[in-house]
């Protein structure tokens, strides 16, 4: 710091930020690389002055002293190198795009040790700290569970690499089946269900994700479908849906999202009768995991010509949607009525479902749909799910964890004799710490019908740098350094569509080899295990009696 | 493995002679118990067809709280056998004070009923009675239901069928299930052995059911009387059995799709693929996933044999007509009826529902893949 620099409360030492640069002096080139990628400036190319002080060296034996003869002296020189900022606006996120980009691996972030001070300095004008990402707690309930009852000698495990198995889905409302085979015989409207894949690609929507992405995602869903015959379904989240999309047949593989600030879905009503092929579902936001009870977001930075027209909105302006439906004022009518409506644009054929956040309402929500015949099912995103953008304390401090969340609900349609009737698709923080499989397996047979993930596809198909540690976390401001969630091309370039396609399959066939190493040792394979809550156990006690699972120590 | 052992005849046999193929098969079965269902019952039982019996194993103040609660009921005894052995039990048999089998007459306020009230309210009646049994443990009813015996106990079947005289002409019948149990459990409960019954409808198992739970939430949640218990991850087939045949009202063919529906290839190809596939969807909670060999009777006297999907557990099913046995073993089925053409026994393997109709001629195998009969 110059020594001219007044010292302001907000001032802070490099020590005080939650990242911490490392560079090297001895390595580094001066390329000008990191400080070119850096997605925050947080660093910037420095000018440093050295001084240099020469003392002479005490005497030799035939000579005189000649530290008696000569004054120390000093000299000063000047280097250049990187210089880490202050500032909390351009305070370093993590993202090590710096280190990834430096050809001699001479600058790298390091996490502080301590907790740092910069978190009481966020809110420069009174704005409290947005973000994009996640909760930034690695804790989760879902990774303690352990699959225990194993096949053994009484009956044969199965091999999870030669056996067929049965591990597709249903979405949509089922008839019990009484009523079902008299429906079918009558020939009367049987509601539309969905044999799907039972790991689904959560709503993100075109604008909070890059067109190189969303691209991505798609050819990388449709490959799945197409070649290999899972059948992976993705949903668009609230931002309407390419028009190209809307009137391909790749439609059936997309779930179309209707959120509080109906964006996009002008060009979709409009497509309607040019439609080849009906979407698979529409997805009804009424809330989501990462910011219960707020609306989506879409800052500014994002919403370019591209991003505007698709949602039908004039560009460089914020998107914010209500916190709930304008409509809505009782769940029994504008709910009913917003579901029956969106099944009538599509003549009855598509499943129409609504999507909340966990709360500690879910089961009057439930109960209500169960009374419904029209709901198709219900999404429940947990307090870990992730997002575009959210305050900081929304997304740290709202919400309700999914596992009891999901029981809850599971357990109340057994009460009720329909869990085979309205499907739950729990979501929230699945694989958070990299266990997507044992996760999914586990909400799975707590008695999700099926999971949404959103992160993890971001981090395995795309290579999302955020971490629960909160690193990078910038999905807010367009400015991501993986062209994930960027609207600008110089950023975005950086994304090849092809590449993210090829990691999406990647992804499925490696979570499908997993699932089947889980389910085959429990002797499952001829339908998902959904419920299968004897197979489930935790060394927790008071879960274990709140998810009604095995206690095992 | 238990080990499982059904004849269905012509004549009237006696329950000794399963018990016998039992006991050939005995390297199989740990000896820890033995089940038996007879129905088409020859003797005494065959003058009272039509009446309830009521089968159980009581303590003599169980018989007196029993007797009690069916006249308040208005209930009227009718014959009654009991099996009350004089000998000390064999090794690892408990000492029981009667086994009984009581025909009722039922109120006079049935007469007017429809069938299908008379089979609630039965059930309904033997549920009270085993509630009440299981408060006290003085009383375990295994059914109550017109020409069906039910006799279950614990330790070796082929002992238990000399201790308890199963020889004799009154417990002959036409259609007989055993099973010779495999313990897997240290204490045994007798509402846990099979074989299980419901309303006419009874089956046993081999094998372990690994999604029995989520079946028996789905089964206990449909408000019907008597799906409960559920000591045996196996007790939900005869459930799910009887879920097809009344709640459904489908066939016997309907239930091999109920419990392992097929596959999309085969669905596709299927000529009642739009029926098969609804069914498939919305009887989803029954799906099986052995596994398991299920040997059944039905109603009608109907016997049958289906395999799990893809896990089979060892089955054959042979005989001559006239005598029919369905077998966990091909050397039980020898022992029964040695005299049958070999060449003609079959084991029924994932896709195949082997049945004897009540006419006892031939045995029937019905393929998933084949057309549905007609659905009414
Ligand atoms: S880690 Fe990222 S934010 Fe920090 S200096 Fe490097 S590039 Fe910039
Ligand atoms: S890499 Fe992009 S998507 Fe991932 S946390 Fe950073 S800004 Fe968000």
């Amino acid at each position: 710091m110059p020594a001219n620099t007044a010292i302001t409360p907000s001032t802070l030492s490099q020590r005080d930020l939650p990242w911490q640069i490392d560079w090297d002096i001895h390595t580094c080139t001066l390329c000008g690389r990191c400080t070119a990628v850096c997605p925050v400036n947080a660093i910037e190319f420095g000018t440093f002055r050295k001084r240099t002080l020469f003392t002479p060296p005490l005497g030799l034996s035939d000579n005189r002293s000649q530290g008696l003869q000569h004054k120390p002296s000093s000299s000063s020189s000047i280097y250049y190198g990187i210089r880490q900022r202050t500032d909390p606006a351009y305070a370093c996120i993590g993202c090590a795009m710096c280190n990834m980009v430096c050809p001699n691996n001479a600058i790298r972030p390091l996490k502080s040790e301590s907790t740092d001070l910069l978190r009481f300095h966020r809110d420069r004008g009174g704005q409290p700290r947005t973000r994009g990402g996640r909760r930034n707690s690695d804790d989760s309930v879902l990774d303690q569970i352990k699959f225990m009852r194993i096949s053994m000698l009484t009956d044969p495990a199965l091999d999870a690499g030669r056996h067929e198995f049965e591990l597709r889905t249903l979405i949509g409302r089922v008839l019990p089946p009484a009523e079902a085979l008299k429906t079918q015989r009558e020939k009367g409207w049987m509601p539309p269900v969905r044999e799907i894949y039972p790991l689904m690609i959560g709503s993100m929507s075109f604008g909070a994700l890059s067109p190189n992405m969303w691209e991505g995602l798609q050819m990388g869903v449709a490959y799945l479908n197409e070649e290999l015959g899972m059948p992976v379904r993705m949903c668009t989240g609230e931002g309407g849906c390419p028009p190209r999309l809307l009137r391909s047949r790749f439609m059936k593989y997309v779930i179309l999202q209707i959120a509080s600030g109906y964006f996009g879905w002008d060009e979709i009503v409009h497509a309607i009768p040019h439609m080849k092929e009906d979407p698979c579902a529409v997805e009804i936001k009424y809330g989501q995991g990462a910011k219960p009870g707020d609306g989506g977001l879409l800052q500014w930075h994002k919403v370019n010509q591209l991003i505007a027209a698709i949602r039908g909105v004039p560009p460089g302006v914020s998107l914010p949607s209500p916190p709930t439906h304008q409509t809505k004022y009782s769940i029994e009518e504008a709910v009913a009525k917003m579901i029956q409506s969106m099944s009538m644009a599509w003549g009855f054929r598509v499943p129409v479902y609504p999507k909340i956040s966990a709360s500690s309402t879910s089961l009057a929500v439930l109960n209500n749909l169960t009374r419904n015949p029209y709901a198709a099912g219900l999404a429940i995103d947990g307090e870990d799910g992730g997002t575009g953008a959210a305050y900081n304390v929304s997304m740290n401090h709202m919400g309700h964890p999914i596992a009891s969340n999901l029981r809850d609900c599971y357990l109340n349609l057994v009460k009720l004799g329909k869990q085979n009737e309205l499907p739950i698709i729990a979501g929230g923080g699945t694989g958070k710490n990299g266990n997507l499989a044992a996760n999914a397996a586990a909400l799975i047979m707590l008695g999700a019908s099926a999971v949404q993930i959103g992160k993890y596809v971001m981090q395995a198909a795309s290579g999302c740098l955020g971490s629960e540690g909160d690193r990078c976390n910038i999905c807010n401001i367009g400015r991501c350094p993986k062209g994930i969630t960027s609207q600008d091309p110089r950023l975005y370039r950086r994304l090849d569509p092809e590449q993210v396609a090829e990691r999406v399959v990647d992804m499925y066939v490696g979570f499908d080899t997993e699932l089947k190493k889980i389910v085959a040792p429990l002797g499952r394979s001829t339908s998902l295990p959904i419920g299968m809550s004897d197979a489930l156990g935790i060394a927790d006690r008071s879960a274990a009696e709140r998810l009604q699972i095995k206690y095992v120590v | 493995m238990c080990r499982l052992f059904s004849l269905t005849s012509s004549v009237p046999i006696s329950p000794m002679r399963a018990i016998e193929a039992l006991d050939v098969m005995k390297e199989g079965h740990d000896g820890s118990g033995i089940g038996l269902f007879l129905t088409d019952l020859a003797g005494p039982f065959q003058d009272s067809k039509h009446l309830p019996i009521l089968s159980g194993i009581f303590t003599q103040s169980g018989v007196l709280r029993m007797e009690e609660f069916m006249s308040s009921q208005g209930f009227t005894p009718q014959y009654r056998l009991t099996l009350a052995p004089q000998d000390t039990p064999p090794p690892g048999t408990p000492k029981r004070e009667v086994y009984l089998s009581q025909v009722f007459e039922p109120p006079s306020a049935w007469n007017g009923l429809a069938q299908e009230e008379r089979e609630v309210l039965l059930t309904k009646t033997r549920l009270a009675l085993r509630h009440m049994g299981q408060a006290e443990e003085d009383m375990v009813v295994f059914s109550f239901w017109p020409d069906v015996l039910m006799i279950k106990e614990v330790g070796d079947p082929m002992e238990i069928g000399r201790y308890l005289g199963l020889d004799r002409e009154e417990v002959y019948a036409g259609r007989i299930l055993a099973q010779g149990r495999q313990n897997t459990n240290y204490g045994i409960n007798l509402y846990a052995c099979h074989p299980f019954f419901i309303q006419g409808v009874s089956t046993m198992t081999n094998g372990e059911n690994t999604a029995f739970v989520p079946i028996k939430e789905y089964l206990g949640s449909q408000g019907v009387p008597g799906y409960e218990g559920y000591q045996s991850d196996s007790e939900v087939f005869t459930h799910i059995l009887h879920f097809t045949l009344k709640g459904l009202g489908l066939s016997l063919e309907a239930y091999k799709h109920v419990i392992t529906p097929l596959q999309d290839d085969d669905m596709h190809a299927h000529p009642d693929r739009d029926v098969l596939y609804t069914m498939k969807q919305a009887c989803r909670r029954l799906i099986i996933d052995g596994p398991n060999c299920v040997i059944g009777c039905l109603p009608d006297k109907t016997m049958f044999m289906v395999q799990d999907r893809k896990k089979l557990r060892p089955g054959i099913v042979g005989g001559r007509p006239g005598l029919f046995a369905f077998s966990s073993e091909a050397c039980g089925l020898d022992a029964a009826i040695p005299e049958r053409d070999k060449t003609k026994d079959f084991q029924p393997m994932h896709l195949d529902t082997a049945i004897v109709s009540p006419d006892c001629q031939e045995v029937r195998i019905c393929r998933q893949t084949q057309p549905l009969p007609h659905l009414h």
